[in-house]
């Protein structure tokens, strides 16, 4: 596993949509219930313990089952293992990243897919996890070689898939599920309310524990059946984002 | 093109599959027809780039198979516009939402518009040009060349006449500066030979037009610049 891969498909500045999204924070911050750091805090907590739990546990699950398929050894030209089977060096198959054929068969995630839709009652949210699962697989095909998964998964299955094809495991699609559900709320409330980063960076450090907790209890059930996997739910974050959608003047798209 | 160099050895649980000859390339060759000439159309708040993009519409609707991505700051005004104004069918219109980031959007995260293309080109069919309007942003605010071809910096005269010597990217490096609402000059105390001046300065051999859609609705020496592109891209049949 490589960390600085990690940091990569962890990264906020990675291009995948991410930054026209408030999480659901811009619908909590117009209906008064989150106007400073303090009520940052909370709303960040809520929403690691419910739908950051779902999306570390899907990703966590769609590494799992894309971990099992792995790529012909002489094609895996994006995850070289850890310690080479064989004393002959693989010349790498250079390849363009961004015409790449899918290189490997995946099994049928669909189940993932559905169980996230039958997760997320809000058609709003729903709409926006597929969009900025599409923008997710889009970078990740620039990166890696991504198998086929559809146009639009929801974000946390592409996550998962692109966690693995990058040579992670579903700890680390947890691990990156749950740090990107709070960071990109967060970065939304430092525009939204005027926030001082630095607090808010402080409020994501004393954060980063409870992401780290909220990943491993992901990837422990990573294996499970699809209806057995998190079911957390935040009725306030689909009424808010329907509310939201109905909105003619908003500055974010979620 | 990469010749397989065959170092390594084969294993009996490998997939089976075949080598390229070396030496001869193995993609397909590019299709025909190229796909849409995307432009960029940047400038400040109020410079006048929605109210172009309609002149364009308008002057070459009927000839080219076009669309057009807004990016609003917040709502979708722009596309809205577009939409009432009947200059282009509804279909051929998408806004993207860009969360407080208009530059960003074109730039650094270009997802949501290449988004968009794509889906107005899966709708539609093959397109002859995608106009790409970014939200007002300020001096700093260019196009990333993953989401476009070209690009068009809109600055207006009633912002100043000193906006072409201040610079910046969108001034210096635009494919096209156009120099709108000349027709304000002088209402605001502008002297045009002085934005020429240093727009040439700033710009070296690129070109600048000067625009007022008051008097030329079909937004003349900006339409045909983009003919000239496209005829430039697609050579002979059509």
């Amino acid at each position: 596993m490589s960390l600085a891969t990690l940091l990569l498909l962890a990264d906020g500045r990675l291009p995948s949509g991410g930054h026209a999204h408030s999480g659901g924070l811009e619908a909590q911050v117009s209906a008064g219930r989150v106007g400073d750091l303090d009520g940052l805090a909370g709303f960040l907590r809520g929403k690691l313990a419910t739908s950051g739990l779902v999306a570390a546990a899907f990703a966590a699950a769609a590494c799992h089952r894309t971990l099992g398929t792995s790529p012909p050894a002489h094609l895996a030209r994006a995850t070289p293992p850890a310690h080479p089977p064989r004393a002959t060096p693989q010349p790498a198959h250079p390849a363009r990243g961004d015409q790449t054929p899918p290189l490997y068969f995946v099994p049928d995630i669909s189940d993932l897919d559905q169980g996230l839709d039958a997760r997320t009652p809000s058609p709003a949210l729903r709409k926006a996890s597929r969009a900025q699962g599409r923008a997710l697989l889009r970078a990740g095909r620039a990166m890696w070689a991504i198998p086929e998964i559809g146009r639009e998964p929801h974000q946390p299955v592409a996550l998962g898939v692109l966690a693995r094809a990058a040579g992670l495991g579903p700890l680390e699609a947890a691990v990156a599920a749950a740090h990107g559900t709070v960071t990109g709320s967060a970065s939304a409330g430092v525009r939204l309310l005027g926030l001082d980063p630095y607090a808010v960076h402080g409020l994501l450090a004393r954060l980063a524990p409870d992401c780290d907790r909220v990943a491993a209890s992901a990837a422990a059930r990573a294996g499970d059946p699809v209806d057995e996997l998190p079911a957390a739910g935040a009725p306030l974050l689909d009424i808010g984002a329907e509310l939201h959608a109905t909105w003619e003047v908003r500055l974010f798209a979620s | 093109m990469h010749p397989d160099q065959h170092t390594h050895a084969h294993e009996a649980d490998e997939v089976p599959h075949t080598h390229p000859e070396p030496g001869v390339d193995p993609h397909l060759p590019l299709p025909d027809a190229p796909r849409a000439l995307r432009i960029g159309i940047g400038g400040p708040v109020g410079s006048g780039k929605t109210a172009l993009v309609a002149a364009l519409c308008r002057a070459l609707g009927d000839e080219l198979r076009l669309a057009v991505v807004t990016n609003d700051i917040y709502t979708t005004e722009d596309a809205d516009f577009l939409k009432r104004n009947g200059v282009l069918p509804v279909e051929r219109i998408r806004a993207v939402e860009t969360g407080c980031c208009p530059h960003t959007a074109i730039r650094d995260d270009i997802s949501a518009n290449l988004d968009a293309v794509e889906d107005l080109e899966d709708a539609l069919g093959p397109l002859d040009l995608v106009l790409v309007e970014s939200g007002g942003d300020n001096l700093t605010a260019t196009f990333s060349k993953g989401l476009i071809d070209q690009q068009i910096f809109v600055v207006d005269v009633a912002g100043g006449d000193k906006v072409p010597r201040k610079g910046g990217p969108g001034v210096t490096t635009a494919d096209l500066l156009v120099i709108n609402k000349t027709d304000l000059a002088p209402l605001v105390s502008a002297d045009l030979s002085v934005m020429d001046r240093d727009a040439k300065a700033r710009r070296g051999e690129l070109p600048t037009v000067f625009l007022s859609l008051v008097e030329d609705r079909a937004a003349t020496p900006v339409a045909d610049w983009i003919r000239s592109l496209v005829a430039a891209r697609v050579p002979a049949a059509r």
